[in-house]
């Protein structure tokens, strides 16, 4: 192929039959790319259904709210794995959000310049390490120094109150649901703090300035003009931090204790969906059992659909209000 | 694009050239997948045996489940399993099983000033530890086993395998033995619904767990409990005696063994009658099929688990592992010329 040939062409358009072949082509080249995507999903979420197919026909709903899981009598339920990953993902996002909002803030509003690259470069560099190397720390490092300085305190304190009380206490073995949730919320915030901080740094300075310009303090400024500008990329950044919490594995297998029993207390360990997935499957014997864990893998998928169905909705909404606010 | 011209031809040659050599009658290599147990010590062999014969043993260590299912299928010469397949199950896809390798499960503590070996413990009361009815080290039950011993009252932390294991299966067909509650409540599999406790990722999960929290108990193969310098305990055996882990305990286990009599070498080494037995002993299996399709592949196999049995046993006790005993070895090599048949029917061994 030469370049200059292609130009003359279009530029004269003398072969007007190459033009449309060209045409044609690409168009087909496109859309087989994008069917692509529907394919393979269609494809995943037909070849889950077809795995799981004997452990949905045995067990029926009650999968869903059963927490046994017992590979000897094969009765398996998946309680205990989808409360496993709701519940960390759920302390990942309360402790990541807030954090990565006051890091994105941070560089984008109140950091001296010189500061910015050096801060910047340490989220990416954070982003960038391997799961693994976060499960390798929790278990050798963070386990125990929570279980000797911070879970006791907790016990003492939050675990003597009237309501919360019970989540917070067992004995301090440094490794459980908690502990899970923290380890993820350290992995999520490198992500979201850098969709944030780009949002941040859209926003036209124009409008910043002006609102300053009137007499508006930072918070003010946030509050009136960043985040009404940017919220729905920030609902997707959001996003991709709580898709990253729900589908981690290798980190929260380390160090969330893998017990398939349902324990009141945030201390206790639990079990998540893809860390009993990535335990089990290599040894998983007997048609029940592998097919138990492929539809453990479909309520993955499902949960995973349905946060991007409710943040897609959330979006929705914000975007009707928009006209009544102003 | 007239650059990639040549590139694509070569590579198409150097394609050609191998399935040519491939072709050309030798045997240059062999497949096993299987079990990650023996993995260490198969992998030696290996590259020992690639030295001195000059074929390859690739070995895929990707569980016994997995290399059950891949032996089944046909995709590798043999499988390798942590526990033996039971004899109908060996019939029914025309397999054939050997044990090649064995290892010690040893249950490990962590209570402060307590050397390894000095804690003793019944059958019985192990079981109960695992199943949380015995919940405290100075436990009334524990301190009569240890006369001389002062035990904390600290609460007992049970570590158990997160993942299915063949060395979770020897523990639990162990404590299924032992303890007819087990049998009842939990019974024996690569991965059960453990009463209590909390569960490690593989070996170095539950050694690490066992490390760190004061008052657990764990168990693990015998080089993880020897490399991390954990804290084994003595167990009583069936004889009455309390025997520490080590490679003479484990060989007394496997020698008492009722091989002879044994279908299909299903044979498993826990709680075995003999004064020097440690009970919780394992063999690691290779599984082959018994109608064999490609004799001249499947004699290269035997031959390198023939030369494995005769010059890799220092080899695997160097990696804390513990070899078949010589009586074994003669059996297992009789029943391979016996029970092993090309499609016409002849041995294919020796």
């Amino acid at each position: 192929m030469d370049r200059e040939k292609d130009k003359g062409s279009f530029s004269r358009g003398s072969h007007p039959f190459f033009d449309v072949f060209l045409e044609t082509f690409f168009s087909f080249a496109t859309r087989t790319s994008a069917l692509f995507v529907f394919f393979t999903i269609f494809a995943i979420i037909a070849s889950l259904f077809w795995g799981s197919w004997p452990a949905i026909k045995r067990f029926g709903l009650s999968f869903l709210f059963s927490s046994e899981w017992n590979p000897v009598t094969e009765k398996f339920g998946a309680l205990v794995a989808i409360y496993g990953t709701l519940v960390t993902s759920i302390i990942a996002m309360l402790i990541g959000v807030p954090v990565s909002f006051g890091i994105a803030i941070f560089i984008t509003e109140l950091c001296p310049p010189w500061l910015k690259r050096p801060i910047a470069t340490a989220i990416e560099l954070l982003a960038a390490i391997p799961s693994i190397i976060y499960g390798m720390w929790g278990l050798f490092v963070f386990a125990p120094f929570f279980a000797d300085n911070i879970e006791p305190w907790i016990s003492d304190t939050l675990g003597q109150m009237p309501l919360v009380g019970p989540l917070f206490s067992g004995p301090p073995l440094g490794i459980g649901v908690l502990t899970a949730g923290i380890i993820l919320s350290i992995m999520v915030i490198p992500f979201m703090a850098a969709v944030f901080r780009d949002l941040f740094e859209v926003v036209p300075p124009v409008l910043k300035e002006s609102a300053y310009g009137i007499g508006a303090t930072t918070w003010e400024v946030l509050k009136s003009i960043v985040f009404p500008y940017t919220k729905i990329g920030l609902v997707g950044g959001m996003m991709l931090g709580l898709g990253r919490a729900l589908g981690e594995t290798m980190a929260v297998t380390f160090v969330i204790g893998n017990a398939d029993r349902l324990e009141k207390s945030l201390l206790m360990p639990g079990n998540t969906i893809s860390s009993s997935l990535a335990n089990q499957f290599t040894e998983a014997v007997g048609e029940i059992y592998t097919s138990a864990l492929i539809e453990l893998g479909l309520i993955l998928f499902f949960i995973t659909f349905v946060v991007l169905a409710l943040s897609k909705f959330l979006l929705f909404r914000l975007t009707q209000k928009e006209g009544v606010r102003t | 694009m007239k650059r990639l011209f040549p590139i694509i031809s070569i590579s198409f040659l150097i394609s050609l050239s191998f399935i040519s050599i491939s072709h050309a009658g030798k045997v240059k290599s062999i497949s096993g997948a299987g079990a990650t147990f023996p993995y260490p010590v198969y992998a030696k062999w290996a590259s020992a045996y690639y030295k001195s014969t000059g074929i390859k043993m690739n070995y895929q260590s990707i569980g016994s489940g997995g290399g059950i299912k891949q032996i089944k299928a046909k995709t590798v010469d043999f499988g390798a399993s942590d526990a033996p397949l039971r004899p109908e199950e060996l019939e029914k896809w025309g397999l054939f099983q050997f044990p090649m390798i064995m290892g010690g499960v040893v249950p490990v503590v962590n209570i402060r000033g307590i050397k390894p070996g000095q804690i003793r413990l019944s059958n019985e009361l192990l079981a109960d530890i695992y199943l949380g009815k015995v919940r405290k080290w100075n436990d009334p039950k524990i301190k009569a086993e240890n006369p001389g011993l002062s035990l904390p009252s600290r609460a007992i932390t049970v570590v158990h395998r997160a993942d299915g294991s063949g060395t979770t299966w020897i523990f639990t067909n162990f404590l299924s033995k032992v303890s007819s509650e087990w049998k009842e409540k939990v019974g024996c599999a690569k991965a059960v619904a453990w009463p209590t406790g909390i569960g490690g990722k593989g070996n170095e999960g539950v050694a690490s767990y066992v490390k760190r929290i004061n008052g657990s108990i764990g168990y693990v193969e015998y080089a993880y409990a020897l490399q991390n310098h954990l804290t084994y305990i003595s167990l009583k055996n069936r004889a009455g005696n309390y025997v520490v882990p080590n490679d003479m305990t484990f060989q007394a286990a496997a020698k008492n063994a009722d091989w002879e009599n044994s279908r299909g070498f299903y044979v498993v080494l826990t709680d075995q009658p003999g004064k020097d037995s440690w009970p919780i002993t394992g063999a690691s299996f290779i599984l082959l099929h018994r109608v064999v399709e490609r004799p001249e592949r499947i004699k290269e196999v035997l031959r390198f688990f023939d030369w494995c049995y005769k010059n890799g046993q220092e080899m695997a006790k160097a990696l804390a592992y513990v070899p078949i005993p010589k009586r074994v070895v003669d059996l297992v090599e009789t029943a391979w010329s016996k029970e092993l048949k090309d499609k016409d029917g002849n041995p294919i061994w020796p």
